[in-house]
C-alpha cells in the first residue's frame, strides 16, 4: 500500500506540518524507549487517545458542521463498556474485547437516536439535546453507583499479558523492561494509528465530501439530491463509535474509569480547544492539538515550577509562575492561539505554504 | 394530457393569508422550453419551490411522468428526475468548482455513502465533472476555490451543476442574470440544447425579452400567484394580459 493510500490522499500541504507530524508519530512509537519512566509513557498513551478522540470530533464538527456536547459520554460508554465487562466476566481478552464491542454499539444507537430525533431541525437544536443527554447520563452514571461505582468509578483487572506482571525478556532492552505494560502500550498506539487512519479515510471518501457539502450548503446539498439528515446522522454515529473505541483504549490502559477521566464536562470542553488549537476540518489538527494540550497539561506545572524556582530572587514573579497557576497559562496559552491562529496551527501553517 | 412529463394541477400555496400561487394548472412535455414569465412578486420562484419541494404546497399535485411527487422530500424529488438552480448563487462556496460538480454526479450515481474509498481515486467521477466544466467553459477554473470566482463564472457553475444532475426536468431561474455580455450566448446554447435529449423538459423563469425570443417553444404568465396566459412566444407577447401586467411595467422602466 502506498503512502499516499495510507493517508488516503490527504497530504500535509506544509511542509513544517509535515515535519511535525512525522516527528510526533515517531515519538509515540518510540515514546518507551525515548522517554521512559511512567508518567511519560501514560503521557503518550493520552496523547494517542486523544488524538483519535479529537478527530472523531473534528469528523462531526469541523466536517459535518455539527456542534455536540455529548462527545464525553459517548467517549466514556466504551469506556465502561471495557469496565463493565471486565468486572462482571472476569479479567480476559474476551471481556476487553466484548465491552469494546458492548460500548461502540450503543453509542451509535443513542448517536442515531439524538440525530434522527434533532438533526432534522436547526443545528442549536441538536447541540441542545447532546448538552441535555450527555448531563443526563452522567447524572445517572454517578447515581447508579451500585453498577457504575459512582464518582468512585471502577477499577478491575485486564489479562496478564498487558501487565507489567507479565516479563517477556529478561533485563532490559534500551533500558527498558520488555513486559506486558509495554505491550499495552503498542496495543493504544497501534489501535489508535488505525482508528486515527480509518477517520482520515473517511473524511476523503465520497461520503466525507457529502458532510463538507452539508457542512458549506446545506440547502444546496438537498437540492443535488442528499438526504442531509441521513448524512448528519450517520456522520453522528460514526463519531460516536470512534469516540467510544478511543474511550475503549484509555480504559485498558487505565484499569480504571471514573466519571473524572471519562464523562466530565471538563473534558468536553478540553476536545473543543483540542480541535480549535489545531484547527477545524483538517484532521491533522487533532493530531497537533491532542499532543499539545495534553503534553501542556502533564508538564506545564514541571516548567512552572522550574521557572519559580530561576527566579526565585526576583520579587513577586515567582507568584506568577507557581506551579498552582498552570490553569492560568494554559488559558492564556489558548487565547494567544486562537488569536495568531485563527484557523487553527495547522490552518495556519498551510496559509503560509 | 397522458404526454406530460410534468404536471401541476390546482397548485396552490398560501402564506396567513396572501395566496402566492394560486391554482396553477399547467403540464410540461417532453422536448419542450417553457419560459415562465410574470413582474416580481407574481410567484413564480414560488411556483418553482413548490415543484422542486422547499415548500409544501397548501393545495394541489405535482405529478411527474404521471406519479404525485407533492408528498416527496427535496432529495427524493431530485432522484426522480426533478433539477433545480437558483436565481441567486447557491453552491458550496469552500470547495473548489471541480468538486462543487463532482458532488452532483456523485449524487446521481448514489455514491455518497461510499465511507471508505477515496473519493479522489473515482476517475469516472471526475472525467464526468471535467466534461461538464469543459461545457460551460470553466475548465481552466476546476481547481479554484468557488469563493474565489467572479460573479459571472458563479452563476456558469449554478449553471453547470444542474447540467451534472441530468434530471429530466430543469428549473432554470434567471440563468444569465450577471453574467458577462459575451458569457450569455454559451450558456443558452446549451439550455436550448438540453430539451432535444429525449424525454426531458426545460421550465425557465427568465425577464429578458430577447432570450425568451430565442429559446422558448411557449410561454406561460403567472400574475398575482395565477396562471394568466398560456401560449406560443408571439401570441402570448401580443396578448394585452402580458402587454398590461408585465411588459407595460418592463417598457415604463426601461
Amino acid at each position: 500500500m502506498s503512502l499516499g493510500a495510507l493517508i488516503s490522499g490527504d497530504r500535509p500541504r506544509s511542509r513544517l506540518l509535515a515535519a511535525a507530524l512525522i516527528a510526533i508519530l515517531i515519538g509515540l512509537a518510540l515514546a518507551p524507549f525515548l522517554f521512559p519512566g511512567t508518567r511519560s509513557v501514560d503521557t503518550a498513551a493520552r496523547v494517542c487517545v486523544f488524538i483519535v478522540l479529537v478527530a472523531s470530533y473534528d469528523l462531526m464538527l469541523g466536517y459535518g458542521g455539527i456542534v455536540s456536547f455529548a462527545h464525553t459520554m459517548f467517549f466514556g460508554m466504551g469506556a465502561y463498556g471495557v469496565a463493565l465487562a471486565s468486572v462482571h466476566l472476569g479479567r480476559g481478552f474476551d471481556a476487553l474485547a466484548l465491552g469494546s464491542l458492548a460500548g461502540a454499539l450503543a453509542a451509535a444507537l443513542l448517536a442515531a437516536l439524538i440525530g434522527l430525533f434533532s438533526l432534522r431541525v436547526r443545528a442549536i437544536f441538536f447541540a441542545m439535546i447532546t448538552l441535555a443527554v450527555a448531563s443526563a447520563v452522567a447524572v445517572l452514571v454517578s447515581q447508579l453507583s451500585a453498577l457504575t461505582g459512582g464518582e468512585d468509578g471502577l477499577s478491575y483487572r485486564i489479562p496478564r499479558a498487558l501487565t507489567a506482571a507479565a516479563k517477556y525478556a529478561d533485563g532490559k532492552v534500551l533500558g527498558v523492561r520488555i513486559n506486558g505494560k509495554l505491550v499495552n502500550y503498542y496495543l493504544v498506539f497501534t489501535v489508535s494509528l488505525i482508528l486515527f487512519m480509518v477517520l482520515l479515510r473517511i473524511v476523503n471518501s465520497p461520503f466525507g465530501r457529502v458532510l463538507q457539502a452539508i457542512r458549506e450548503n446545506d440547502f444546496r446539498a438537498e437540492a443535488i439530491g442528499y438526504r442531509v439528515v441521513a448524512y448528519r446522522t450517520a456522520a453522528t454515529c460514526l463519531s460516536a463509535v470512534a469516540a467510544a473505541l478511543a474511550g475503549a483504549t484509555y480504559a485498558i490502559w487505565l484499569r480504571y474509569v471514573g466519571p473524572a477521566t471519562t464523562l466530565n464536562f471538563e473534558i468536553m470542553v478540553d476536545i473543543l480547544l483540542m480541535v480549535v488549537i489545531g484547527g477545524m476540518g483538517t484532521m491533522y489538527g487533532a493530531v497537533i492539538g491532542a499532543t499539545l494540550f495534553v503534553v501542556a497539561q502533564n508538564y506545564l506545572q514541571t516548567l512552572l515550577a522550574a521557572a519559580g524556582a530561576a527566579l526565585a530572587p526576583v520579587p513577586a514573579l515567582p507568584l506568577l509562575f507557581n506551579p498552582d497557576r498552570w490553569l492560568l497559562w494554559l488559558g492564556v496559552l489558548f487565547v494567544l492561539s486562537v488569536y495568531f491562529f485563527p484557523t487553527g496551527i495547522v490552518g495556519r501553517l498551510r496559509q503560509r505554504q | 394530457m397522458t404526454d406530460a412529463l410534468l404536471a401541476t394541477e390546482d397548485l396552490t400555496v398560501r402564506f396567513g393569508g396572501h395566496v402566492a400561487v394560486d391554482h396553477v394548472t399547467c403540464a410540461f412535455r417532453p422536448g419542450e422550453i417553457t419560459a415562465i414569465v410574470g413582474p416580481n412578486g407574481a410567484g413564480k420562484t414560488t411556483y418553482f419551490n413548490l415543484i422542486s419541494g422547499q415548500i409544501p404546497a397548501s393545495e394541489g399535485r405535482v405529478l411527474l411522468a404521471g406519479e404525485d411527487i407533492g408528498g416527496l422530500s427535496v432529495a427524493a424529488r431530485t432522484h426522480r428526475g426533478i433539477g433545480r438552480a437558483f436565481q441567486l448563487t447557491n453552491l458550496f462556496p469552500g470547495l473548489s468548482v471541480l468538486e462543487n460538480v463532482r458532488l452532483v454526479i456523485q449524487s446521481r450515481r448514489g455514491m455518497g455513502f461510499s465511507l471508505f474509498s477515496m473519493a479522489d481515486s473515482h476517475r469516472e467521477l471526475r472525467e464526468a465533472a471535467e466534461a461538464v466544466l469543459a461545457r460551460v467553459r470553466l475548465a481552466d477554473q476546476a481547481s479554484q476555490k468557488v469563493a474565489e470566482l467572479s460573479h459571472g463564472d458563479q452563476r456558469k457553475l449554478e449553471v453547470a451543476l444542474l447540467i451534472a444532475l441530468e434530471p429530466r426536468v430543469y428549473m432554470f431561474d434567471e440563468p444569465t442574470a450577471g453574467m458577462a455580455v459575451d458569457e450569455a450566448p454559451v450558456v443558452l446554447e446549451l439550455i436550448a440544447g438540453l430539451a432535444q435529449d429525449t424525454g426531458r423538459t426545460v421550465l425557465l423563469v427568465e425577464h429578458k425579452m430577447d432570450v425568451i425570443a430565442r429559446l422558448a417553444d411557449r410561454i406561460i404568465v403567472l400574475h398575482n400567484g395565477a396562471l394568466a396566459a398560456d401560449g406560443a412566444p408571439d401570441e402570448v407577447i401580443a396578448s394585452d394580459v402580458v402587454q398590461e401586467a408585465y411588459l407595460g411595467r418592463a417598457v415604463q422602466h426601461g
